[in-house]
């Protein structure tokens, strides 16, 4: 309701400045996301009081204003009245001001203040998940469950509805549910920003903030990093799966199983062969690494140095792992030693050494990744 | 009184050649100075606000690679704050606040040279830190003019350049300040007490000591960032101790008093433009010189609202919240005043009293989604969104660059001795305020529906809206290569202008710029005028 007023409203005070497609009225409207939780809802409905008054004081003080250019235009035969800012107005009328805005003011701070107070109420979470953000991509931790889901941008086209909005793994969530979301970040800034189910806090590397929420609604969320982390700032979209409880402890219960798979595959004591470090290797490589180092593993020097030829990729295995695993400090290479496996890690640096001409031969197991950390 | 202002200048007119500009320690030529220079640099900053929205036109990378986007982005704000609007209205009080008090001059005229031949060093070191990059320079400066880090530690040699752009435009901000606050205090006209001052004396009265107050904070936190950078300080570094979120609030102390900083000369020009054009004194000069005291003291106590969603503490929040709020007190005082200026007027619509009126109304507005923006919790809705982009274009295009439009178009009969053509001014006042209304209206909603700033491309949903600001962008754009034609004409020639140059302009008003000849000859008030 209020929001069908309020679209209406303004799209009355742009008159024929705006041709609006339907695609984008049907997603959107003019106004802010719908919200699909309690808080956002809260938020949502503050929105639009403020909104309303903004709107309501500019339509008032144009109308003054205009109606002033008109009845006092000189053209009219308006004389100057020369005593007006000596008479009672003039001198006591500045006390209007203060009372009046103050007044609005007031009526603004009670409810914001409130809705303030919901925001910060961390009641019981029933599910807290981590959510990490790295350039460029999002990590959530499933801090009751183990699991963990590394989330990337999934290429489109520029024309496809998908385009900067899909992702290769969904935040999986359900409704009816205590969230807790503890906001992290490995290098720099980010924003988790899902409009309709939750606030944005800051992603800070060295600070753990924390949001919650509760969804009221199944469906499919979609959101970005609000806050610029560098080149693919663009690049790092959220798109959440609401689903129903037990929907969600079925996902839980096959990631799992899944986590606990992996482990076991990377557990030390197997030896791989080249072609199978190289096959994984090199899918891992362009999953991970070649936002900044290139498919073709030429990079883009300056900035995001070259792994063909280079002196890292081709010289000693230990310098070479201990890249990957701890990262290089005042640059953008990330420390992967978290977020990979030791037999993660053992491909991909198998891969960087023997692909694109690198020819050092050597193959690396995941002992000793085990043994490098 | 008289015999002051026909005084001739019979050994010493203007000097001749590049040493008339390089050594000039006169403050109409300096102030002309600094015009020029903040024009040519609106068109660079203006040059790259096209690019920018070139590329924004459609979904997909079209013309810049993303770094450069967001070099284009931070190097675009920084123009326009530092090398445009700030200069311009350095070069206003140059020009004007002697004129007004009846000074000779400024009060130390060869810091006054020097502090204008800072600037465009600094200016190269500007346009240089976006150039090394293509030479080997290591990563481009993409992190928005707030210079965040750890995004700004990552940056490469061009992130030094702009630190070494700040410390230089920090040293000539101070010493332009130095120079306005001691010629007002110093050189005010016998009868020419503090509370007939011209308001637009007032305005600068009060930036200038913002800027003391701000600059040397402001030239610390990036000297703190040099040291991240490079000599293995860890004040920013949460690895090594630090604290990434102590730069922001550095950063904004600065940042937001800043704002008044670029508004309150704008807002100075209106409490001159708008009693001319009314021929009727201003309503209420006492309130709206308490009211900018009122905004000083506030604008130093509410910085954090450009951070709500760095967690700070419940009451932390609550306090900017009701601080930043209460800004509406004063602001809205001013507004009020310049409404009933105009009540009970005799109202003409020359070109400065447009665009005056039409920054009354968009400033408003302005000021009501800065409401909307002060409450925290829909702020954490809004927050780094073209909602917030919207705002700002909102508060600083009408309420700074337009009130230094109507400024020139205003003065430039009292600096030329000539007149502008008043057709091709209201030309360029509807041309650059429809254009200006069609970049940035849309932008509210495209940020309402969810798009973040400084991305370089975007989902489809977000189409409509940024074809409608690029395309009223470049026509806000165009509209100024008319406002350069404009000024080049006035300079050259046109109708001659009056002493007292607009029939409205000495109403109930001590100022004393209007009894000096247009153009005004090199040296006036050599004898002190006395003002009754």
């Amino acid at each position: 309701m209020h929001l069908k007023r309020e679209s209406k409203l303004r799209l009355a005070t742009v008159g024929g400045l705006f041709v609006l497609s339907n695609s984008a009225v049907a997603e959107y409207g003019l106004n802010l996301v719908e919200p699909a939780s309690e808080i956002t809802r809260s938020v949502f409905d503050l929105h639009m009081l403020t909104a309303k008054l903004a709107f309501y004081i500019s339509v008032i003080i144009t109308v003054l204003v205009v109606y002033i250019l008109v009845k006092y235009r000189r053209s009219s035969g308006a004389e100057a009245d020369m005593q007006m800012h000596k008479g009672k107005f003039g001198v006591f009328s500045w006390l209007l001001v203060p009372i009046i805005v103050l007044g609005i003011d007031l009526s603004i701070a009670g409810p914001g203040t409130k809705t303030l107070h919901q925001v910060e109420r961390h009641v019981d979470a029933e599910l807290t998940v981590k959510v990490t953000g790295s350039q460029w991509k999002w990590t959530y931790d499933y801090l009751d469950n183990d699991v963990r889901v590394v989330s990337n941008l999934q290429e489109h086209e520029p024309n496809e509805p998908g385009y900067l909005r899909s992702v290769d793994k969904l935040f999986v969530l359900p409704v009816d549910t205590n969230i807790r979301f503890l906001h992290t970040a490995t290098d720099v800034l980010h924003a988790w920003w899902v409009p309709a189910i939750a606030i944005k806090k800051d992603s800070i590397p060295g600070y753990i903030h924390e949001t919650s929420t509760r969804i009221t609604k199944e469906g499919t969320y979609y959101g970005q990093c609000a806050e610029n982390c560098g080149t693919g700032h663009a690049y790092m979209p959220i798109v959440v799966q609401v689903v129903s409880k037990e929907k969600f402890n079925d996902w839980v219960a096959l990631k799992t199983a899944e986590a606990s798979a992996a482990a076991a595959e990377a557990s030390a004591d197997k030896v791989w062969s080249k072609e199978d470090l190289m096959a994984r290797g090199e899918e891992l490589y362009v999953k991970n690494c070649v936002a900044c180092h290139q498919v073709n593993g030429e990079g883009i020097p300056p900035v995001f140095p070259a792994l063909k030829g280079s002196a890292i990729a081709t010289g000693a295995v230990a310098d070479h792992l201990d890249v990957v695993i701890k990262g290089k400090a005042g640059t953008a290479m990330a420390a992967w030693g978290g977020q990979l496996n030791d037999l993660e890690v053992a491909a991909i640096v198998t891969y960087e050494r023997n692909a694109w001409g690198n020819d050092a031969g050597d193959l690396v197991q995941p002992a000793d990744v085990k043994s490098a950390r | 009184m008289s015999d002051a202002i026909t005084h001739e200048a019979h050994h010493h007119g203007p000097p001749t050649g590049a040493k008339r500009w390089l050594y000039s320690t006169n403050h109409k030529d300096i102030g002309t100075m600094y015009l020029i220079f903040a024009l040519i640099m609106l068109f660079l900053g203006g040059a790259m606000a096209m690019v920018i929205r070139a590329e924004l036109w459609m979904p997909g990378l079209q013309l810049v690679e993303p770094d450069f986007f967001n070099n284009l982005v931070t190097n675009h704000a920084l123009i326009m704050v530092f090398a445009v609007v700030m200069p311009a209205g350095v070069g206003l009080a140059n020009w004007m606040i002697p004129l007004m008090i009846g000074a000779p001059d400024m009060a130390m005229p060869r810091m006054n040279n020097m502090s204008f031949w800072l600037l465009p060093p600094a200016a190269i070191l500007l346009v240089l830190s976006m150039i090394v990059p293509f030479f080997g320079g290591g990563q481009t400066v993409n992190t928005g003019w707030t210079l965040y880090p750890p995004l700004s530690i990552q940056s490469g040699m061009g992130m030094d350049f702009l630190i070494f752009t700040v410390h230089i435009l920090g040293v000539s901000s101070i010493m332009g300040s130095i120079n306005i606050i001691t010629t007002i205090i110093n050189m005010r006209a016998p009868g020419m007490n503090m509370m007939k001052m011209p308001i637009f004396v007032w305005s600068w009265f009060f930036t200038a000591l913002l800027l003391i107050v701000i600059m040397p904070v402001f030239a610390g936190g990036v000297t703190m960032l040099l040291f991240d950078r490079h000599f293995g300080t860890s004040f920013f570094d949460a690895a090594g101790g630090g604290d990434p979120v102590l730069f922001q609030h550095i950063f904004w102390f600065f940042g937001h008093p800043e704002v008044y900083v670029l508004l309150l000369p704008s807002i100075g020009v209106l409490g001159m433009i708008i009693p001319t054009f009314s021929r009727k004194p201003l309503f209420g000069y006492k309130s709206l010189v308490y009211g900018m005291a009122v905004l000083y003291g506030l604008g130093l106590i509410v910085w954090a609202h450009h951070q709500y969603t760095i967690g700070m503490s419940i009451e932390t929040t609550t306090y900017f919240m009701i601080g930043t709020i209460l800004i509406s007190i004063p602001v809205g005082l001013m507004i009020f005043n310049f409404i009933f200026t105009l009540w009970k007027g005799s109202i003409t619509f020359e070109t400065p009293m447009l665009f005056a009126l039409a920054i009354i109304l968009m400033f408003s507005f302005a000021g009501t989604t800065g409401v909307m923006l002060a409450v925290v919790p829909a702020d954490l809705q809004y927050h780094d969104t073209y909602f917030v982009v919207a705002h700002f274009h909102y508060a600083l295009i009408p309420g700074s660059l337009f009130g230094l439009y109507a400024a020139v178009f205003f003065w430039m009969p009292k600096w030329t001795g000539h007149m502008y053509n008043e057709r091709l001014g209201k030309i360029f006042f509807w041309w650059t305020t429809i254009g200006f209304n069609l970049t940035f209206f849309p932008q509210h909603f495209s940020g309402l529906a969810g798009m973040p700033r400084r991305i370089v491309d975007y989902n489809m949903i977000f189409t409509e809206f940024n074809v409608m600001s690029s395309v009223g962008a470049f026509a806000f754009g165009l509209s100024h290569l008319l406002f350069l034609y404009i000024i080049i004409k006035t300079v050259k020639g046109g109708e001659k202008a009056t002493t007292e140059v607009w029939d409205g302009s000495s109403i109930g008003y001590a100022g004393l710029e209007w009894t000096v000849p247009s153009p005004p000859p090199f040296h006036t008030f050599e004898k002190a005028p006395v003002v009754k």
